[in-house]
């Protein structure tokens, strides 16, 4: 396990080359990298020999800022994380905070949680589908997936006024009640998805090409994925059959039927397989929860001032790149004393590397896309 | 920190429990919704919209950590006895206290004989008026027994705390971002520096000592050779 740490050659200068083998940078601007990723990568031939990625370009420091800020004005700095999934970022604090101080957020607000976040689980979903078919060289795909995310930012900003760093919830529920209509624009989306995602799947699922480019590419085994940490998608398509909605329910998980989709070969066609179904969980889970929506209200009792008791807490979600965890240390002020995020795609590129050796530098596209990262969140 | 209530110099005296229970009621956290939660009632009607009702608050008194000492922790203790310093449960999270020196072995018994396999996080926490100033906190986790389980120890500036890289790959980021943050030196690790940060950053942003403006005031005046004003 040792021999294929990104540490081995940590330095251009330092490192020995053999006599065929190049260094070659690709990023921080580069097309496909999805942001302000570097990867450095020694070459032999075409061959890659070994990476490392080098992040931090995006760094804002956002744990310091979280000690400087009230529980309630933080909120909206998680958002800037994993900035295609805001909404999961929000529930992922509020529900820890919320656990910090022993309170529970009521019923009603729980499901139209769930929902929200579901749906932002199918806009991640198909923004990282569009991307990452277009990196491969499949132009198509990515207009249909942008006028499907299109539909579910509308339901964001008609909910909350916010399309993409939305601050949906709040510590304690919800500070909007669902508008009139939602229920219908939500169902109406859904039941148009179906045939949408079928859709996709008949530009790529048996597309020869498609197929080519991602099966036994990036290959990462069960066993390698638990010890490098990965989660959500990239460890189910190992074959490891985890969701926190499931091992350990938040939210309104608990209520509804889904099942978990897992691949066997770890490899980038899986991947691509299981997202592709979890889109299709996620639009049972939004039915399920739009026909019972229970009545009553959407906040929790909680004053204007927090000052959660002190002591701490984890508390993770299912974000739609995998487990998002927050561990808050509290010391009884208005403002936290430590707050840990635990980024799911920082500990998932860490398994970068593993993946890329032994491949083509094109191969390298396809494995940054197949990761599903936002460097917003690896670099916080 | 939970673990060591009288050494806790927060900057602010602790108010204690007062905001969690102010809401007096007795009702259990399950009863909310007046008694309609299961009834279908479209959004439109916004039944909470105007006036909230408020929900029964979920708990008397607020939580706060105890001790622990459940068959795990017997476990551990009988193992390994005094390097386990303190168990303790915070929000029903189990939190062991143990000794820096032998965290790696620790570490190894956890993955090998209690199954967990998982390393969640990899962390820090700094309290600086403490003798050991930072805490390392470890979120464990059992695929097989769906449990989670905290690590932690203490350490004082420039104190090595053993690397669990070897036990758990993917500390080898965690602890370098530890490492980059508040300076804490992980004994074994394979290539610790900076990750986030530039190689030339001074100083560890984490830590509470680290005032968010000395960087940029100092950057501005070095490499633009004015006062950044803020």
């Amino acid at each position: 396990m040792s021999d294929t740490r990104a540490s081995d050659f940590s330095n251009v200068e330092t490192t020995v080359l053999g006599a065929d083998e190049i260094i070659l940078n690709m990023g921080p601007q580069h097309p496909s990298t999805h942001g302000v990723l570097r990867v450095k990568l020694k070459l032999d031939g075409e061959k890659v020999v070994g990476s490392e990625c080098i992040i931090g370009y995006l760094h804002r420091g956002v744990e310091k800022i979280a000690e400087h800020r009230s529980y309630q004005q933080f909120a909206p700095y998680v958002d800037r994380m994993d900035y295609v999934a805001a909404v999961s970022n929000g529930l992922g604090y509020c529900e820890a905070v919320e656990k910090l101080m022993g309170v529970e957020a009521p019923p009603r607000a729980r499901v139209i949680r769930t929902i929200l976040t579901e749906l932002q689980r199918i806009a991640s979903h198909l923004l990282w589908l569009g991307t990452h078919a277009l990196d491969i060289g499949a132009l198509t795909p990515v207009f249909y997936c942008f006028r499907e995310r299109e539909e579910i930012l509308k339901i964001f900003e008609k909910y909350c006024g916010a399309r993409l760093t939305t601050h949906a919830f709040r510590i304690g529920g919800l500070q909007y009640e669902a508008y009139d209509g939602m229920e219908q624009d939500v169902r109406r989306f859904c039941d148009d998805l179906a045939t949408k995602i079928d859709e996709y799947e008949q530009l790529l699922t048996q597309n020869r090409i498609w197929v080519g480019r991602t099966k036994g590419v990036g290959i990462l085994t069960a066993e390698d994925a638990i010890a490098i940490g990965a989660t959500g998608p990239v460890i189910r398509a190992s074959g490891v059959k985890w969701d926190i909605r499931k091992a350990m329910p938040y939210a309104a998980y608990d209520q509804y039927q889904f099942e978990i989709p897992t691949g066997q070969n770890g490899d980038t066609y899986d991947r691509y397989l299981v997202r592709i179904e979890e889109m299709r969980q996620s639009r049972r889970i939004c039915l399920q929860a739009i026909e019972n929506i229970p009545a009553g209200p959407i906040m929790a009792r909680i004053g204007k001032v927090l000052k959660p008791p002190p002591g701490e807490v984890y508390h993770s979600i299912e974000a739609p790149k995998g487990e998002l965890g927050y561990y808050i240390v509290s010391d009884g002020t208005v403002q936290p004393y430590r707050v840990r995020i635990r980024p799911p795609s920082f500990i998932n590129l860490q398994a970068f590397d593993r993946m890329v050796r032994g491949h083509l530098v094109a191969d390298v596209v396809a494995i940054i896309g197949t990761l599903d990262i936002v460097l917003g969140e690896v670099d916080r | 920190m939970a673990n060591d209530p009288e050494e806790k110099q927060p900057p602010v005296p602790p108010a204690a429990e007062k905001p969690a229970a102010k809401t007096p009621s007795a009702a259990p956290p399950a009863q909310t919704g007046g008694g309609a939660r299961p009834q279908a009632v479209a959004p439109t009607s916004s039944p909470g919209a105007g006036a909230p009702k408020p929900p029964a608050p979920p708990k008397e008194a607020p939580p706060k950590p105890e001790p622990l000492d459940n068959d795990l922790v017997k476990r551990y203790r009988k193992r390994f006895g005094d390097a386990i310093r303190e168990a303790t449960t915070d929000r029903k999270q189990a939190i062991l206290l143990v000794a820096r020196e032998r965290l790696a072995e620790i570490a190894q018994y956890s993955r090998e004989e209690e199954q967990f396999n998982f390393l969640t996080d990899l962390s820090a926490v700094d309290w600086p008026k403490r003798e050991r100033r930072f805490d390392v906190v470890l979120n464990l986790y059992s695929f097989p027994k769906n449990e989670r389980l905290r690590l932690k120890v203490h350490a004082s500036e420039g104190e090595p705390v053993p690397s669990v890289d070897a036990v758990w790959p993917v500390a080898d980021w965690l602890e370098r971002e530890a490492y980059d943050m508040f300076g804490i030196v992980f004994e074994g690790h394979p290539g610790l520096r900076r990750i986030l940060l530039p190689d030339e950053w001074q100083g560890h942003p984490l830590r509470k000592d680290y005032d968010i403006l000395t960087q940029d005031t100092t950057w501005v005046r070095e490499n633009l050779g004015i006062e950044s004003g803020q």
